[in-house]
C-alpha cells in the first residue's frame, strides 16, 4: 500500500484545472479521453495513451522530436494541447508500419543507418513522411532545409538526406 | 569471418524506428506518480527558507520533498563518489543540505498525480536564498588556478630550446563551455515493487555504475535495485556518472512508497554537467626544415568548487609530433558551476583543437604546406616513452585524405580561392585518441534449437553495440546473425564498466570470443561422444564453429551439427560466462589516428560560413561494422562542426546562469549545416593490440575536426579566429 500523502496544510485548495472530453483518432483508432487543458498532445499521447514512440526532446518546440502528423499535416506534439485538436487524425510512429510491413521511410531509414541513438528517429521519420507527401522537396538542399526543423545530436544528417532519397525514388511511379 | 567487417544494419533498427525501443521515460508502472523538480537561482549561497505551504494545497499534489524533510540518505561525501568521478573532491549530494553550489540546483521535488500538476505546483515553491558572490567567468579566475597532475612527463628544456629556436609561434586558443545536449531527456522512472525493492529505468551509460551509487548513497543491498537502461537516446559523456535525477526519483519513490517518473526539462539539463570552458596555450619552437624543436602546451579550465574534474589536454602534443623537447601543464580555475564532465574524446578535443590550429599557422610562419609539415614532424613511435606502436597507419591518412579531397589543388595563399560571391578556403588537422579496453563479462546461453542469447551489462547508447555483439557473436558460435539474440542494459547481467572511452567494442567483443571459446569446447566434448562420431580423434585446436556445426578444419569440413551434439548429451542448453582477459604489454602504445581535410565556403559581407565539404581518413584497427562506424565518425565530424562554429554557452556571470539554456539558442548543427562528408577508414591490420585487432571509433570521429574547419576559415578569409565557436562577428571588419 502506498504511505497515506502529507497532511495539506491550513487553506484553501489551488484546485487544477477540470477535465474535458476529447476524441482523438490515433492511427485510425477512435480514442476518447479526459484531459485538461493544459495537457499537450505530446503528453497526452504518452502519457494517457501509452504511445511512447514519440519523443520529448524539448516541450518548446524546438528539437522536432515529437512531430506527429495530424490531419496529415507534421505538426510538434509538444506545442498544441489535446482539447485544440478535438476530433483530429492523429498518425504517430506506431502508426506507419501496416501489418508488419515497414513504411518506405522507415525502412530506408534502416538501409542507410539513418540513426544512432533513436530519441529524434520517430520525429524525423514523421517529419519525412509529411515531406514526401508535401512534394515540395525536390532536391538535396530542398530535404536538408525542410528537414532542418528535426535536430539529430548523433550527427545521422547525411544519412537521414540518402534514406528520404530513397524513399522519394521508390515513391515514384 | 561472415559478419565482422561488413555493413550489417542495426539489429535494434526496426524496434527503433517503429517506436517500439523503450527509453528511461518510456517506461510506465500501476499508480506512476509524477515528480518536477524546483531549482536554485542563486549560484552560491545556502537556502535560508523554503514555503512548501501553496504547492501541497494544489489538488493532485502529494509531496513536496526538501533538504528538510527528505528521506534518509548517506551523510558522507564518499558515499557519492560513482566508478567514474573525480579523485579529488566531494560529488554534489541532491537536496542534501541548504548549501547552494551552482544555480540551477535541485532546491525541492513536488510530487503528484500527473505531470502537469507538478510541474504547476513546483511555481508555486517559494525559496529565500542567503546568496554570497559568485564568479563563473574562466577569464577573470586564470589568475587563480592551480596544477594537477598530468600524465605525461616533460623531456629536454622546452624553454631553452624555444628560445633558441630559429621559427617560433606561440598562441592561445578558447574553447567555450559546451553541453552535450543528447536529444533525450534526462530521465528515471522508478518502479516501487511493494517489498521495497527498485527497478529503476535510468538514462545512464552505466547501469552497474548507478546501481553502485543507489546501494552506496541509500544503503541498499544489490539485489534490491536493479537499473535498466536498454535504449539510451544519446550520452556523449553526460550519462557517465549517475545524475541528480536519478537519486531524486529514488528519493521521491522511497518518500511515497509508490513508482515514480522524474524527467528533466531541456533547461534543467544544463546543470547537470558540461564541457570545461579552456584555454589551451601553444608554444612551438621549429627548425627552417620545418622540425620541432620545442613544444609547449599549458591547458587552463574551469573545474566546480566541489571537484577536480581534469582530462588530458597537453599530453597529445608531445606525443603526436617528433621533438626533444617538450614540457605540459594543466590547471585548473574554481568557479561556481557544475562539475564538468567528459565530452566526446575529452581532453583531446579541445587539446588538440589547439595543437592542429598551432601547427597550421607554423606552417604558414614556415611558408610549408600543413600536411608536409607534419610529415615532417611524423613519428612511429610514441614520443612520450619512446615506444613502437601497436600499429600507426596515419601516414596514410594524410595520403588517403589528402587524395580524396584533391588536396593538391589548393592554393596556398589566403584569400586566393573563390567561387563565385564566396571565399572558399581549405583547411585540414591531425586527430588522435586512445585505444583502451577494459574488463568486462559476457554470458552466452546456447540453445538446442541453434539459438543464442548473448548478454552483457554494456549499454548500446546509439553507437551500434547491439549489432556488433551481434556480429560477433555469430561468427565466433558459426550461427547466422538472426540466431543471435542480445540483452545490453541491465545491471543483474555480466559485469562490464561504464560505455565510453571507446572501450566497448574491444571490451565486449573479447568478451564475447573467450566465452565463445568455452562454448565450442562443450560442444566439441558433446560431439565426440556421439556414435561414430567424425570428431572422435580430433583435438580442441583444430576444432571450429561453422555454419551450426562443429568441425575439425583438416578434417575436409566433416562435422557434427551443434543442436544435434547437444540433443545426444541430452543438453537443452548450454550456458557460459567469462571475463575477457588482455595480454599486458607495455611495450607498445596504443592509439587511433586521423587526417581531416574541410572546405569552407564565406560570405564576405555577411560573414556567413558554410561547410561544404569535410573528409575524414581514420585509421583505427579492424572496422567490425562499415556502416555504423561510418555513422560514428559521420557523428564526430558533424559536432566538429558544432564545435567549430555554433556551440557556446553563454553564461551570465553576474548570476552565474547560463543565457541560452535550450536548445534553439544553444545551436548544435541541423540538417542544413551539413553538408558532404566522406568518411575513410585506412586499412590497419593490428595483431598486436589485441587478438581482433580491435581500437573503436567513438572518440576518434570528432577529435581535429574544428581545428582543420577554423584552418579553412583562415585560408579563406585571412583572418585567424583563436576563440571558437568562429561566429559571424567574428570575420566581420
Amino acid at each position: 500500500m502506498a504511505r497515506t500523502r502529507r497532511k495539506r496544510p491550513s487553506g484553501e485548495t489551488i484546485s487544477t484545472p477540470e477535465k474535458i472530453t476529447v476524441t482523438l483518432t490515433v492511427n485510425g483508432v477512435a480514442r476518447e479521453l479526459a484531459v485538461a487543458p493544459w495537457v499537450t498532445l505530446l503528453d497526452a499521447l504518452r502519457d494517457r495513451l501509452g504511445l511512447t514512440g514519440t519523443k520529448k526532446g524539448c516541450d518548446h518546440g524546438q528539437c522536432g522530436a515529437c512531430t506527429v502528423l495530424v490531419d496529415g499535416r507534421r505538426i510538434n506534439s509538444c506545442m498544441t494541447f489535446a482539447v485544440m485538436q478535438d476530433g483530429a487524425e492523429v498518425t504517430t510512429v506506431e502508426g506507419l508500419a501496416h501489418n508488419g510491413a515497414l513504411h518506405p521511410v522507415q525502412q530506408a531509414f534502416i538501409d542507410h543507418d539513418a540513426f544512432q541513438c533513436g530519441a529524434c528517429t520517430s520525429g524525423q521519420i514523421c517529419s519525412a513522411v509529411a515531406l514526401l507527401s508535401e512534394g515540395r522537396a525536390k532536391t538535396v538542399d530542398d530535404i536538408r532545409e525542410l528537414m532542418s526543423g528535426n535536430l539529430c545530436r548523433c550527427g545521422a544528417y547525411p544519412n537521414i538526406v540518402a534514406a528520404i532519397r530513397q524513399a522519394m525514388e521508390r515513391g515514384q511511379p | 569471418m561472415a559478419y565482422i567487417g561488413t555493413a550489417t544494419s542495426r539489429v535494434d533498427g526496426r524496434a527503433k524506428v517503429t517506436g517500439a525501443a523503450k527509453y528511461a521515460g518510456d517506461a510506465d508502472a500501476p499508480g506512476l506518480a509524477y515528480a518536477a523538480i524546483v531549482t536554485s537561482t542563486i549560484a552560491k549561497g545556502r537556502i535560508a527558507a523554503i514555503d512548501t505551504s501553496a504547492a501541497l494545497r494544489a489538488e493532485g499534489v502529494l509531496d513536496v520533498l526538501t533538504h528538510e524533510n527528505r528521506p534518509r540518505m548517506a551523510r558522507r561525501a564518499s558515499a557519492y563518489k560513482d566508478d567514474v568521478a573525480p579523485e579529488q573532491g566531494s560529488p554534489f549530494r541532491p537536496l542534501y543540505d541548504d548549501t547552494i553550489l551552482f544555480s540551477g540546483q535541485p532546491v525541492a521535488l513536488v510530487l503528484a498525480e500527473e505531470w502537469e500538476i507538478a510541474r504547476f505546483a513546483a511555481a508555486l515553491v517559494r525559496v529565500e536564498y542567503e546568496a554570497e558572490p559568485s564568479v563563473t567567468d574562466l577569464k577573470l579566475q586564470r589568475e587563480h588556478t592551480f596544477e594537477v597532475e598530468q600524465p605525461h612527463q616533460p623531456r629536454g628544456d622546452a624553454d631553452k630550446a624555444y628560445a633558441a629556436a630559429a621559427v617560433r609561434h606561440e598562441a592561445e586558443y578558447f574553447i567555450p563551455i559546451e553541453h552535450h545536449n543528447p536529444m533525450e531527456l534526462f530521465a528515471s522512472t522508478v518502479l516501487w515493487d511493494g517489498d521495497g525493492k527498485l527497478t529503476v529505468y535510468d538514462k545512464t551509460q552505466g547501469v552497474q555504475n548507478v546501481r553502485n551509487y543507489l546501494c552506496s548513497v541509500f544503503s541498499m543491498k544489490p539485489d534490491e535495485v536493479r537499473v535498466l537502461s536498454p535504449f539510451m537516446g544519446g550520452g556523449f559523456g553526460s550519462g557517465l556518472r549517475p545524475q541528480f535525477q536519478v537519486t531524486l526519483a529514488v528519493l521521491a519513490a522511497r518518500a511515497l512508497e509508490r513508482s515514480v517518473r522524474l524527467v528533466l526539462t531541456r533547461q534543467q539539463m544544463y546543470a547537470l554537467c558540461y564541457r570545461p570552458a579552456t584555454i589551451e596555450r601553444l608554444a612551438l619552437g621549429a627548425t627552417q626544415g620545418g622540425t620541432l624543436d620545442s613544444i609547449s602546451h599549458e591547458a587552463i579550465a574551469v573545474a566546480s568548487q566541489h571537484e577536480d574534474f581534469s582530462r588530458n589536454d597537453t599530453g597529445w602534443s608531445g606525443q603526436l609530433y617528433k621533438s626533444a623537447n617538450a614540457k605540459y601543464a594543466h590547471r585548473l580555475a574554481r568557479v561556481d558551476l557544475p562539475t564538468p564532465a567528459d565530452m566526446r574524446a575529452p581532453g583531446a578535443t579541445t587539446g588538440v583543437y589547439g595543437l592542429e590550429c598551432a601547427m597550421d599557422e607554423l606552417a604558414i610562419a614556415l611558408k610549408l604546406d600543413p600536411v608536409e609539415l607534419r610529415l615532417r614532424c611524423y613519428s612511429d613511435r610514441d614520443q612520450h616513452e619512446d615506444l613502437p606502436y601497436t600499429s600507426k597507419k596515419l601516414r596514410e591518412c594524410y595520403q588517403q585524405g589528402a587524395a580524396a579531397f584533391g588536396w593538391d589543388k589548393r592554393n596556398p595563399e589566403p584569400r586566393s580561392m573563390r567561387d563565385g560571391g564566396e571565399l572558399v578556403g581549405w583547411g585540414m588537422a591531425t586527430g588522435v585518441w586512445e585505444a583502451l579496453q577494459m574488463e568486462a563479462a559476457v554470458r552466452i546461453a546456447l540453445t538446442a534449437n541453434g539459438h543464442a542469447e548473448v548478454s552483457c551489462a554494456f549499454s548500446d547508447i546509439g553507437t551500434g553495440t547491439y549489432t556488433i555483439v551481434a556480429q560477433v557473436a555469430a561468427d565466433q558460435l558459426g550461427l547466422p546473425l538472426d540466431n543471435i539474440t542480445v540483452r545490453l542494459g541491465d545491471s543483474t547481467l555480466p559485469q562490464a564498466p561504464v560505455e565510453g572511452g571507446s572501450w566497448t567494442a574491444a571490451s565486449v567483443s573479447h568478451a564475447i570470443a573467450k566465452t565463445a571459446d568455452e562454448i565450442r569446447k562443450e560442444l566439441w566434448q558433446l560431439a565426440k561422444k556421439m556414435p561414430n562420431s567424425p570428431l572422435a580423434a580430433s583435438r580442441l585446436e583444430e576444432v571450429a564453429l561453422v555454419d551450426g556445426r562443429i568441425i575439425a578444419k583438416n578434417n575436409g569440413g566433416g562435422g557434427v551439427p551443434m543442436t544435434d551434439a547437444m540433443r545426444h548429451g541430452q543438453l537443452d542448453r548450454i550456458e557460459q560466462e567469462t571475463t575477457n582477459s588482455f595480454k599486458e604489454d607495455k611495450k607498445h602504445a596504443r592509439n587511433t589516428h586521423s587526417a581531416i581535410f574541410a572546405e569552407v565556403k564565406v560570405d564576405e559581407e555577411l560573414g556567413v560560413i558554410r561547410v561544404t565539404r569535410v573528409v575524414n581518413a581514420v585509421a583505427a584497427g579492424r572496422i567490425l561494422n562499415t556502416k555504423t562506424a561510418r555513422s560514428q565518425i559521420m557523428g564526430g565530424v558533424v559536432w566538429g562542426i558544432g564545435m567549430a562554429l555554433h556551440e557556446e554557452t553563454l553564461v551570465d556571470h553576474t548570476f552565474g546562469r547560463p543565457m541560452n539554456a535550450n536548445i534553439a539558442e544553444y545551436h548544435v548543427p541541423v540538417n542544413a549545416d551539413v553538408h558532404d562528408i566522406e568518411v575513410i577508414f585506412v586499412d590497419e591490420p593490428d595483431e598486436l593490440i589485441n587478438p581482433l585487432g580491435i581500437k573503436g571509433v567513438g572518440e576518434i570521429g570528432i577529435v581535429g575536426v574544428a581545428a582543420a574547419i577554423a584552418n579553412a576559415v583562415y585560408h579563406a578569409t585571412g583572418k585567424r579566429v583563436r576563440d571558437l565557436p568562429i561566429t559571424l562577428d567574428k570575420l566581420l571588419p
